[in-house]
């Protein structure tokens, strides 16, 4: 499982909601902490990373969380103005104005070019090892398999040009998984865990991209075991009740009927977390983090996210 | 219309049900929206003499279970009387159910605004037309307004609930007419089209027409420029239909209410969809905090009682021991409990924080319990429903 760090490139995805970023900002403090020089980007700027580190407004050009660990933004203008720069000697003075304009529609048009921008900047980054591991808080379950296939979709879209052949070095890196892979991260929801058993299999068939680990997210402790469940529906037997009542202060009705709720919502959860060990295939990696009663934010929820996974990988 | 003897959370909620039109549920992924949707048109079909569709986007297997159908597709169809009578139900009203397939709807919207079938079959043909249509100006996003504002105009329904896309970017759908609208009267569809229509290239297009040729290479933008010579001669009644999907939307025959759970992020979501909708002056008309912990677990005194469980846990072992279960079996029993009700707890009082600020915002919020039960049939959607909108 220690494996999982020593990849170059690791892209986290899951449905909206399971704790995606918690998943990846936790990985690459991680990682920073075993003393890697890392790099967190996110995809979709919405301000999460900058929530989880405390830090101001991460930048496409990132911005130092400590000394090992950097975190950035996705920014599809500044990722071409920089791949036109290095890779096609195109100079670019300030800002590309209206021909950046036309390229924000053509990248949303044309298939594959805004992925293209946004996963060729990271390959860009394994391919001159400026780091040793990058986190990618990348796109929900939705949009990865086309992120990740956008290297072979613009293959076969683009006929000509210096593109294509960028594409090739790409495909490289993406396939070997020695450098990158994917985290599928889920919760013991009905949705998620379909989505994550759908998503495995698209990424299999679609992409070249080799499937690290499936982390299972917010996963409720069993409360009981089978004789102590026994002991405690006997708790709701009237002469126990009885006793409880006369010896503590107030009603223990409503302490029982959490601990209810607790074991009915936790047998919920076990239907489909089974569904997802069912479906999913043998080899692949699956880490489980607690559900966590206390509700950290910030930082501190980032450390207590690093230590629930250095918990369960080591 | 039949007087309904149910009584509502509130007045403003049966109007809410009966006198809309359109009711849009939005909010983030993953809080239960669609199910939502769905209990909200059922508990109307169930109450109210009038029919009603849910237009949901989530292929949600289950929904189509629960409502007795194989699956749910583009097309609308009926929730048969069948089903309701074996679910013991009889509804007032009549159900329909449609889910949004993109595609297929796009292909719908082509086909209404081309000009001639020769430049239908160009567009369809086209190799980039999929991809286009899947990636560009939240084509997801317009379409399902699209076809919203379609189902509306035919008045084949009194009232439509749309379950909308689970956006990251909670504004798309709202702003989908526009975008689409500004973008086929922009320079940069002229640009695209230009070179290729009359080989005439402008100073101001030059550089971005140099800047593509190397990246993309020459054939790849001349797929591109085909294909939106053929798209621009829908303009007018692109444009015009954006305006009026956009007045819909405004109308005060529209109604929007936004779903979220009371976990951090998806409120902090929910909460910024609220803002906006408001900053819109967009008819936000209920705030659906759904699977909320039970009141009791936010209870002080049941804090105490959980504490007091724990701290007698060896004492009270010792009068509950029996020849079933042993001392040590039920201490350990009872300081379970006791923890897990204060870690629920925690839980439940972070909820309550989060509430404030809903209720602050919106006067009218509707809480769902906690449902441990999936919702899998008819029943458990309409006691969904009744948690929703009726009193108890």
């Amino acid at each position: 499982m220690d494996s999982i760090l020593d990849t170059k490139l690791l892209f986290v995805t899951g449905k909206g909601g399971v704790g995606k970023t918690s998943v990846a900002t936790g990985l690459a403090f991680l990682a920073s902490g075993a003393g890697k020089k890392t790099l967190i980007c996110e995809v979709d700027p919405k301000g999460d990373l900058a929530r989880s580190f405390e830090c101001a407004a991460t930048p496409y050009g990132g911005i130092e969380i400590n000394n090992k660990l950097r975190a950035m933004s996705m920014d599809t203008e500044s990722s071409l103005r920089e791949y036109l720069r290095l890779q096609l000697k195109v100079p670019v003075i300030g800002r590309i104005g209206p021909v950046a304009k036309a390229f924000e529609f053509v990248s949303t048009a044309a298939p594959g070019v805004r992925e293209i921008l946004t996963v060729g900047k990271l390959l860009y980054e394994v391919r001159n090892n400026t780091y040793d591991l990058i986190v990618v808080d990348a796109s929900p379950t939705g949009h990865i398999v086309s992120q990740l296939a956008a290297p072979q979709a613009l293959r076969e879209l683009v006929k000509l040009g210096p593109v294509k052949s960028q594409t090739e070095w790409m495909i490289d890196i993406l396939g070997d998984p020695n450098k990158t892979g994917v985290i599928v991260v889920t919760t013991t929801e009905e949705m998620p865990v379909n989505e994550t058993i759908e998503l495995t299999k698209k990424i299999k068939q679609n992409t070249n991209v080799n499937l690290s680990a499936v982390v299972i997210n917010q996963v409720l402790p069993e409360l009981f075991s089978d004789d102590e469940e026994a002991a405690f529906l006997s708790l709701f037997e009237k002469d126990n009740q009885e006793v409880l009542s006369q010896n503590i202060s107030g009603s223990p009705n409503a302490v029982l009927e959490a601990a209810q709720l607790a074991v009915t919502l936790r047998r919920l959860r076990s239907e489909y977390l089974e569904k997802l060990r069912d479906n999913l295939d043998k080899n692949i990696p699956q880490i489980y983090l607690p559900y966590m009663f206390n509700k950290l934010t910030g930082l501190k929820s980032v450390k207590a996210t690093a230590q629930a996974l250095f918990d369960e990988i080591n | 219309m039949a007087k309904s003897k149910i009584k509502y959370k509130s007045k403003l909620l049966e109007d809410l049900l009966v006198t809309k039109e359109v009711i849009i549920a939005c909010g983030p992924g993953g809080v239960g929206k669609t199910t939502s949707a769905a209990a909200t048109a059922l508990t109307i079909a169930l109450n109210f003499d009038k029919s009603v569709l849910v237009l949901t986007i989530d292929p949600a297997k289950r929904l189509a279970n629960a409502l007795g159908l194989d699956g749910i597709g583009n097309k609308e169809i009926e929730v048969t009387q069948e089903v309701f009578k074996a679910a013991n139900m009889n509804p007032k009203g009549r159900l329909f159910v449609a889910m949004l397939d993109t595609k297929e709807s796009w292909d719908t919207l082509i086909k209404r605004h081309a000009k001639d079938e020769a430049t239908v079959e160009q567009i369809l043909a086209n190799p980039l037309y999929k991809n286009i249509t899947s990636k560009f100006v939240q084509s997801h996003e317009y379409i399902a307004m699209e076809r919203l504002y379609d189902l509306h105009s035919s008045k084949d329904y009194d009232i439509i609930v749309v379950d909308t896309p689970p956006t990251r970017n909670a504004l798309d759908f709202l702003d989908a007419p526009d975008k689409m609208a500004d973008f086929f009267s922009s320079r940069l569809l002229k640009w695209l089209i230009a070179p290729y229509k009359s080989r005439i290239i402008s100073i101001a297009s030059k550089p971005f027409y140099q800047i593509a040729d190397r990246v993309l290479g020459n054939q790849f933008l001349q797929d591109i420029a085909e294909f939106f010579i053929a798209f621009q001669s829908m303009y007018d009644g692109f444009v015009l239909r954006a305006e009026s999907v956009k007045k819909l939307l405004a109308d005060s025959r529209t109604s929007f209410f936004v779903v979220s759970t009371l976990e951090q992020v998806p409120a902090l979501e929910a909460r910024f969809f609220v803002d906006e909708l408001l900053k819109r002056s967009l008819n936000l008309d209920a705030v659906v905090l759904n699977k909320v912990l039970p009141e009791h677990f936010r209870s002080k005194n049941e804090a105490e009682t959980a504490k007091s469980i724990k701290e007698n846990s060896e004492k009270l072992a010792q009068l509950l021991e029996n020849e079933k279960y042993s001392k040590s079996l039920f201490e350990k029993v009872l300081t379970e409990i006791a923890t897990s009700f204060l870690n629920f707890q925690k839980v439940a009082l972070q909820e309550a924080s989060l509430e404030n600020e809903f209720t602050d915002m919106v006067s009218l919020a509707t809480k769902v319990p906690f449902y441990s039960k999936s919702i899998n049939d008819l029943e458990s959607l309409e006691e969904l429903g009744k948690l929703l909108w009726v009193k108890s």
